[in-house]
This record gives structure tokens, C-alpha cells and sequence, in this order.
């Protein structure tokens, strides 16, 4: 057994836990399991797909990839624009859907309602794009040794990089805005939030922008290093759950860390037992958690 | 005594369901520097009043003004903006934040510099709370939360604080300090209006009192005056007269 599996769990993980962030703070602060999550990673790929394309469509010279990576500016560029789209995507579910549904206060119809956007929302994409695997580059990255036999390409180190920049900057804006205060007064308690002179309203909002945007993010980094297709988004919902689940509901070091051990423990499972099992290691561990600690491994509450 | 008045509500019917009112045509008045005491048997509408006034249940009728404006019908959120503070009876802290978190966002509404000196003012009213900043809510004593709800409430610089039964649940000497504060809260020019089952405490720092029952208004009397009619406090206070020492629930 080599220790490679540690190098692609990491980045396994850490896409993991960036889109399990949105999941676990739409969870905890709109209070229902929302399966439109795993959707909204596709979209944010898509966008970032279309954006890049259209923009090196309008150059006229040719474009070079960035340094050692497979991918040039373009791709940059959309993948902002694209987290601000998807962003509004999931503003306008909310608008159009969750926001109606919510006012009747019912939790379990929200969530067949969020399955049965998700639904809505895959077959959108495949209807565009078809069902086939597209990527951003068919450039070829050859992954440079990092010692102790693990091989990284420059691809899977920019990831790693960006997603850490992304979960400090959550963090940060959790701990030390007045926004971020808010999402954590929202999720703990909405009727004090709103005695403390919160807006409820504007805390959903900016919980689905962020959701949103950090959900495009894992979109890319998946794109990036692995492909881009209308299922890779919901096939990544189950590992996203048990991340969030495990790391604590309401949780953003919960997410990453549980994000970490899910995509570590599906790549050694990988390797010691078979691909075959993947998905199933995710939940013998959420069990394990579950049993033990209950509220997960950050959780303060139930 | 109208030109003093703070905080009215006129005529009000409320209730989490418009087809079921729970307050159902109650009016007070509560003038500048008062404490105000509501009374009344459990289920009399106490709570669901103040939760009303403080823009947490639907009003369907009535108005309530706060300092000559209207404010019948304004969200919650909005009406902190305009000095009215309210203390819940249970959850009222945020347990997951620290003493110090949970009272910068209450007083997110002042500007930094009056949010800091208004902290700090709380240290000094609370120094228990000032041992404790760093601390989690959620690992205060009951007493302390109960503290920093009541620190929580302040922190806007309120024009009127409301509390819901802050007695509830501290024991007896716990029940003395926390009346003794508000003693304390109400010299420094806060007015204030409490709802509470601990009849006989409260009548001791209020002013006036209403006693509430099924809904409606059904007395109203200086504080020292109804303490001491024993009519009134067999019928709607629980035989408080008669247990000087008790809890006052029926």
C-alpha cells in the first residue's frame, strides 16, 4: 500500500468539505436537508464552463494555460462570475420555492420539494449539455513527487490551496462580521435573532448567496480534477451529508473536517478494499460518529 | 399623567392564530421611569402581551405607541431599532456565543464607539457577567444567563425594557438580586415592564401593576395598594396574601 491515497483523499476532501460548508449552514440556518445542494455544485460548473468558453470564444489570440496548470484565466474569470451566478440560483429557488414553502412552516415538505428540484434542475443540464463528461482542459498534467511516494499535479495543489483560502475566509467571516454573527444567531435561535433587531430575511438571503457560491467552488475544483457532467454534483450529495452530518450540523471546521475524513477514508478504502465499496465508507463512519458523539464532531447541540 | 406616557397599548387583541385571540382587548399605559408590573393566573395572556407589544405575535386589532409612535404591527427586528428591549422567559441567550459575542450583537444597532462603552457599562452593572467574557453562554449558571439576558436587553440603551418572568426558575436569593437589579436598572432611567408569576417580588420594586385574566384587563392599582388587598390576590395572584413566603403560582 502506498501513501498516494492520502494526496487524492486530501483533495477529495477538501472539495468535499468546501460544498458540505453551504450544505451545513443552509441546514442549520433554514432548517431543512436541502438536496438541490449537490445540484447547485453542477450549475456552478456549468456556468464556469459556459462563461470561460464565451470568453476565449471573444479573444483572438490564442490562450496559454497559467504556469503549471491546465487551465488559463479564462477559467478564473467565469469561476468568480460563476460563484456569483450560482449564488443567484439558489436565491431564486428560494425565491420561487423555498421562501413559499417555509411561510407554512413544514420541514418535510420542503425537503421532497428540494428533491424534486434537484431533479428538475440535473435534467435541465442534461437537456443543455447532454449526459456526457465534458472537462475545462484536455491539457495533460504530469504530477510531480512530494516524497514519501505521493504524487501531486499542479492542478490538485492549486485546489488544495484555494480551498483553504476559502475556509479561512468562511471562518473569519462567521466569527468576526456582523453578518456572519447574525447566521450563527439565526441558526441557534431565529426567534432571539429577531428580538436582538436581526433581520431573519436578510440572513436567509445571504445564506444562500454563500451556499451558493461555495458550492460553485467545489463545482470547479471537481471540473478541474476530475470532469464536468450533470450527475457530478448529486453524486457527491451522500459524502456531502455525512461530512456535514459528521463534522457537526452548523459547524464550518465541522464541515472541512468531516469533508477531510470522508474523501481520506473513501481513498484508503479505495485502495484496501475496492472502488466497489467507496460509497459506502462514508457511512460506516457517520455511523461510528453518530454512535459515539451524536451532535458529530463539532456539534454543540442536537 | 398622559405627557409622561412611554409605552402604550390601546385596546389590543392578539394571538399566535387571527381566529383565535389570546389578548383580547387589553390596554396599558406605562409612563416614563415606571416599573409596571403584569399579573395574572397562568394562561391570562401575560406573555403573549408583551411578546405582542415587542412585535413577536400577530396584532389584530388595537394599537401600541412607543414614545408618541406607532409601532402596532412594525417587525420585531424593527422595533429594537427604536428603544424598546425584550428579555424572553426561556432562551434567552445565544448558548453558543460567548458572554462577550452575544452582547456586541445585541448592540449591533449602536454605533462602535457607544456598542464598546455600553460592553464596558455592562461589566460594571453585572461583574459576574465581567469574570465570564470569554467564556460560552451556554456554560453560565442559571443566574448569570439570566444576567446577561437582562445585560443582553440593555445593550441597545433601551427607552423601555420588557421582561418576560426573569424570576423564573432562580431560586430565592437568586429572585432577591435579580429584582434588586432591576431596582438598580430603573434609577439609571430605563423603564421598565414585567410580566411575572412571582407576584409578591415584583410588587415590591413596581410602581403599578395590571392584573390580566382570560385575556383581558381586570384590575389596575398601585403596587403597594394591590400587594396589600387580599380580595385581589386570592382571586387573581394565587393566595399570595395568604403564603407571604411563597412562590406566587397557583
Amino acid at each position: 500500500m502506498t501513501l498516494q491515497f492520502l494526496a487524492d483523499g486530501l483533495v477529495m476532501g477538501a472539495m468535499t468539505g468546501l460544498g458540505a460548508i453551504g450544505l451545513t449552514l443552509t441546514y442549520s440556518i433554514l432548517r431543512f436537508a436541502n438536496f438541490t445542494h449537490g445540484d447547485l455544485i453542477s450549475w456552478g460548473a456549468y456556468f464556469t464552463l459556459v462563461l470561460a468558453t464565451l470568453i476565449g470564444a471573444a479573444l483572438t489570440h490564442d490562450l496559454q494555460p497559467l504556469g503549471p496548470f491546465s487551465f488559463g484565466w479564462p477559467v478564473v474569470v467565469a469561476g468568480v462570475l460563476a460563484m456569483l451566478l450560482t449564488g443567484l440560483l439558489a436565491l431564486l429557488l428560494d425565491y420561487v420555492l423555498f421562501g413559499r414553502l417555509r411561510r407554512r412552516g413544514n420541514a418535510i415538505v420542503m425537503v421532497i420539494a428540494s428533491f424534486g428540484a434537484s431533479l428538475a434542475l440535473r435534467s435541465l443540464l442534461e437537456f443543455m449539455f447532454t449526459s456526457e463528461p465534458t472537462y475545462f482542459s484536455r491539457e495533460l498534467q504530469i504530477a510531480f513527487p512530494v516524497g514519501a511516494g505521493i504524487r501531486i499535479t499542479p492542478d490538485q495543489l492549486c485546489m488544495l490551496g484555494l480551498a483553504g483560502v476559502l475556509v479561512v475566509a468562511m471562518h473569519l467571516l462567521l466569527t468576526r462580521s456582523h453578518i456572519g454573527r447574525a447566521m450563527r444567531a439565526v441558526s441557534e435561535n431565529p426567534a432571539l435573532a429577531r428580538v436582538v433587531g436581526i433581520d431573519v430575511a436578510a440572513v436567509i438571503r445571504t445564506t444562500w448567496l454563500i451556499g451558493g457560491a461555495l458550492a460553485c467552488a467545489a463545482g470547479v475544483m471537481l471540473g478541474l480534477t476530475v470532469q464536468i457532467r450533470p450527475y457530478m454534483g448529486f453524486d457527491l450529495l451522500l459524502p456531502l451529508f455525512a461530512a456535514a452530518i459528521l463534522g457537526g450540523i452548523g459547524s464550518v471546521p465541522g464541515a472541512i473536517a468531516g469533508g477531510l475524513i470522508v474523501g481520506i477514508a473513501e481513498s484508503a478504502g479505495v485502495q484496501l478494499i475496492g472502488a466497489n465499496y467507496r460509497a459506502a465508507i462514508a457511512f460506516l463512519l457517520l455511523i461510528a460518529v453518530l454512535l459515539v458523539k451524536p451532535t458529530g464532531l463539532f456539534g454543540v447541540r442536537d | 399623567m398622559t405627557d409622561a406616557e412611554i409605552l402604550a397599548a390601546d385596546r389590543l387583541v392578539a394571538g399566535y392564530e387571527p381566529d383565535v385571540p389570546i389578548i383580547r382587548g387589553v390596554s396599558i399605559v406605562v409612563h416614563r421611569g415606571e416599573i409596571v408590573v403584569i399579573l395574572g393566573p397562568n394562561g391570562a395572556g401575560k406573555s403573549t402581551l408583551i411578546k405582542a407589544i415587542a412585535g413577536l405575535v400577530p396584532v389584530t386589532a388595537g394599537r401600541i405607541r412607543l414614545a408618541g409612535q406607532d409601532i402596532t404591527s412594525v417587525p420585531a427586528h424593527r422595533i429594537v431599532h427604536q428603544g424598546l428591549a425584550f428579555v424572553p422567559q426561556t432562551d434567552n441567550v445565544f448558548t453558543a456565543m460567548t458572554v462577550d459575542e452575544n452582547l456586541e450583537l445585541s448592540g449591533h444597532i449602536l454605533p462602535q464607539a457607544r456598542r464598546r462603552r455600553q460592553i464596558e457599562a455592562m461589566c460594571d452593572l453585572f461583574p459576574d457577567l465581567a469574570a465570564q467574557r470569554r467564556s460560552a453562554a451556554g456554560r453560565l449558571s442559571g443566574g448569570q444567563r439570566q444576567m446577561l439576558a437582562i445585560a443582553r436587553g440593555l445593550m441597545i440603551e433601551p427607552v423601555v425594557l420588557m421582561l418576560d418572568e426573569p424570576s423564573a426558575g432562580l431560586s430565592p436569593k437568586l429572585v432577591q438580586s435579580c429584582f434588586a437589579k432591576l431596582a438598580e436598572i430603573r434609577q439609571s432611567g430605563v423603564t421598565i415592564l414585567l410580566v411575572e408569576q412571582n407576584a409578591r417580588a415584583a410588587l415590591a420594586i413596581g410602581d403599578r401593576a395590571y392584573v390580566l385574566a382570560d385575556g383581558q384587563n381586570r384590575h389596575e392599582a398601585a403596587a403597594e395598594a394591590l400587594a396589600s388587598d387580599p380580595t385581589v390576590a386570592r382571586l387573581y395572584l394565587g393566595g399570595m396574601a395568604a403564603a407571604p413566603q411563597g412562590e406566587a403560582n397557583p
